[in-house]
């Protein structure tokens, strides 16, 4: 069975803040990781491959930088990886980003089963899983939460509704998003690592996709734009409190206040 | 085609590393002595703003836009469950009138589902327009093929000009495949929603997973659809008459052919739920073990509240993911909320905000959690809760 795992790299903080003079975006620190939800999408993926003999691969769009995950999961036991990587990405909302991927899938030759971490740190939207599906007309299920039986024809899943769990039965190909908790994700390996060191990372870019519409990708595939980004607004009216009494006068203030 | 365009003759050396130090994404980069923008370009156009004229933003001549005139109404999706209508569809129509009174649209409702007249029938005290009906029995239970299949059925009928719909799993997991399927945009987890003169729903939400609000915009694209969670907006009263038409919809049944099976629908076991609580008590990086929760939950306890978190220590195992407060979290509305040794990245105010009152404790004057509170002490949870802890146990005459 062909596995794909699509993971992203992610700002190592998420202190990001704009510059009220100048509008320019700070940061502290320029470290990256891999999406932390991705781990368990990651896992999801080796424990399908103890019960069904699987290959592994990820699927990842992004700067050359973004290598540096591909190269961390090889070293947690991932088989093969494409980086999607062109100019013509740029500026991708999620649809132009979820089209681009969908095709990079598509490239990536008959895949059984896609699996997506939740979401992503630095987005946060959940959305990407799902937009691929529609494009790649196959069912999806989100938010699984357990995955009860694999057989080389379907997966049957525990899908956590919310208020509710449904077990469903899905049939491949199909995509499927999974929880955060569904394994405990392993750590990478150094003998993984050092095994894996020289392995090729296939670099596609527009050229290597199927459709070449430039109207799908990055900014011109894009429905929506930024129009502006800005800090949220402040709260003037606070009573703050500071020193060694900050406690008590606080409590006083609550009680007459009839808050506490 | 709208792109960035570099002009390089304009860019030295020099230049070239500011304009790589300025983007907040290492999307500008250099090949051969040359500036680029790479895949990890976000648009945010700073590059523009700040580089003096180095990169231009360069806008398509003949943009090709929809007619905006053709689309028209505010539809809201209608998330129900075993008959009762999620509260977040409701606080949805209220936004959705207020949106839709600026514009002169209709307010729009999209029920789909096996056995829904009764919910129909609820729903007309809400102030809805019109109700759109798909009630058949393959639609019994959420298979987001045959719900897409019939949402598409909807949007080419009746054209409207906004989506609105409940970020609850099943809205996530719906919207996204109708967005992709209209190839039009779709603004997760909105908190600010106010609509333009010529129909542009302009949407906001925090970005980039910081301290960021971002003003988003659909503006070539019908429809233009958003998610909302819960708690963010106001549901309107329910009135005793009725009004608003019912419109049952006729849909071709071949098309609800998705081979997803459930087995079986399983009520989770009644939780401590957050988002209910009267009084919150959130905790953040600021605790330095676990065992320390200990101390919070006295206080919680004393104060008839619930204990909960941000992000991190949810990352690190000490507290269940559903006590999470948060964009990723719950959205919660408490009469009262303590946030101890919380910064206050919007990804968790975001989920806060709405808080009667707020009361911020940490040990850094500038975390921005105190823009967010009615009441501030700059100080240290490990000696600002034993304090409280004291003063509300000698108020009480507790003396243990």
């Amino acid at each position: 069975m062909k596995i794909a795992v699509c993971i992203k790299q992610v700002p190592g903080g998420t202190n990001v803040q704009v510059d009220p003079v100048t509008g320019v975006l700070l940061r502290d620190g320029v470290d990256s990781k891999i999406n932390p939800y991705d781990l368990y999408a990651l896992e999801s993926a080796f424990q399908i491959k103890k019960q069904i003999d699987s290959e592994i691969g990820v699927l990842s769009m992004g700067p050359p930088q973004a290598k540096a995950v591909i190269r961390e999961s090889f070293s947690m036991g991932v088989d093969t990886g494409v980086l999607l990587s062109d100019r013509k990405f740029a500026g991708a909302d999620v649809l132009a980003t979820s089209y681009a991927l969908a095709q990079g899938l598509k490239a990536m030759g008959d895949i059984d089963l896609i699996i997506c971490g939740k979401q992503t740190t630095d987005g946060d939207t959940a959305q990407v899983g799902p937009e691929m599906a529609e494009y790649l007309s196959i069912p999806h299920i989100s938010n699984v939460s357990k995955i009860l039986e694999v057989t080389s024809e379907n997966l049957t899943v525990e899908a956590d509704m919310g208020e509710t769990i449904e077990i469903q039965t899905i049939g491949y190909p199909c995509l499927i998003t999974v929880e955060k908790g569904i394994y405990t994700p392993r750590l990478p390996s150094y003998k993984n690592k050092l095994d894996t060191a020289t392995r090729g990372i296939k670099v596609l870019t527009f050229d290597d996709l199927d459709d070449k519409d430039e109207k799908k990708y990055g900014l011109n595939g894009s429905p929506t734009q930024v129009e502006r980004i800005f800090n949220p607004p402040k709260n003037p009216d606070k009573e703050m409190f500071l020193g060694d009494e900050a406690a008590i006068e606080l409590f006083g203030k609550l009680k007459i206040r009839k808050i506490i | 085609m709208a792109q960035l365009v570099i002009n390089h003759d304009k860019i030295n050396h020099k230049k070239m590393m500011e304009l790589i130090e300025l983007c907040p994404f290492n999307a500008i980069e250099e090949k051969d002595g040359l500036t680029y923008i790479n895949s990890g370009c976000k648009m945010c156009k700073l590059c523009v703003k700040n580089g003096n004229g180095a990169i231009e933003f360069v806008e398509e001549e003949n943009i090709t836009s929809v007619n905006k005139k053709l689309w028209n109404g505010i539809t809201v999706y209608i998330d129900h469950f075993h008959g009762v209508i999620n509260p977040v569809s409701l606080e949805l129509i209220g936004k959705a009138k207020e949106l839709a009174e600026v514009i002169s649209h209709p307010v729009q409702a999209i029920l789909i589902g096996s056995g829904v007249e009764k919910i129909a029938e609820e729903l007309q005290h809400y102030g809805v327009d019109e109700i759109h009906v798909y009630d058949y029995k393959e639609l019994e239970h959420f298979k987001v093929q045959n719900y897409t299949e019939v949402f598409a059925d909807y949007i080419n009928k009746i054209k409207p000009s906004s989506i609105l719909v409940g970020a609850t799993t099943l809205g996530r997991s719906l919207a996204p495949r109708v967005a992709a399927r209209f190839r039009t945009g779709l603004t997760a987890d909105c908190t600010i929603l106010k609509i333009k003169p010529n129909t542009d729903l302009v949407q906001i939400r925090p970005a980039f997973g910081g301290n960021i609000m971002a003003q988003i915009v659909t503006e070539r694209h019908r429809p233009q659809m958003c998610t909302v969670r819960a708690k963010i907006f106001d549901a309107p009263e329910r009135t005793k008459e009725k009004r608003g038409k019912v419109t049952n919809h006729e849909v071709d049944v071949k098309k609800l052919n998705s081979k997803i099976q459930v087995l079986d629908i399983v009520k989770k076991d009644a939780e401590v739920s957050i988002a209910d609580a009267d009084v919150i008590v959130a905790i953040g990086r600021g605790i330095k073990k676990e065992e320390d929760i200990a101390m919070v939950q006295e206080f919680a306890d004393l104060v008839g509240g619930k204990v909960a978190c941000t992000r991190p220590l949810i990352e690190c195992g000490w507290m269940n993911n559903k006590l999470q407060v948060g964009l990723s979290g719950r959205t919660v509305k408490p009469r009262l909320l303590f946030a101890f040794g919380i910064h206050g990245a919007v990804q968790f105010t975001a989920g806060m905000n709405g808080s009667e009152t707020i009361i911020a404790v940490n040990i850094d004057e500038q975390a921005s959690i105190f823009d967010s509170a009615h009441y501030g002490i700059i100080g240290d949870l490990y000696k600002v809760i034993p304090k409280l802890t004291e003063e509300i146990k000698k108020d009480r005459k507790i003396n243990f």
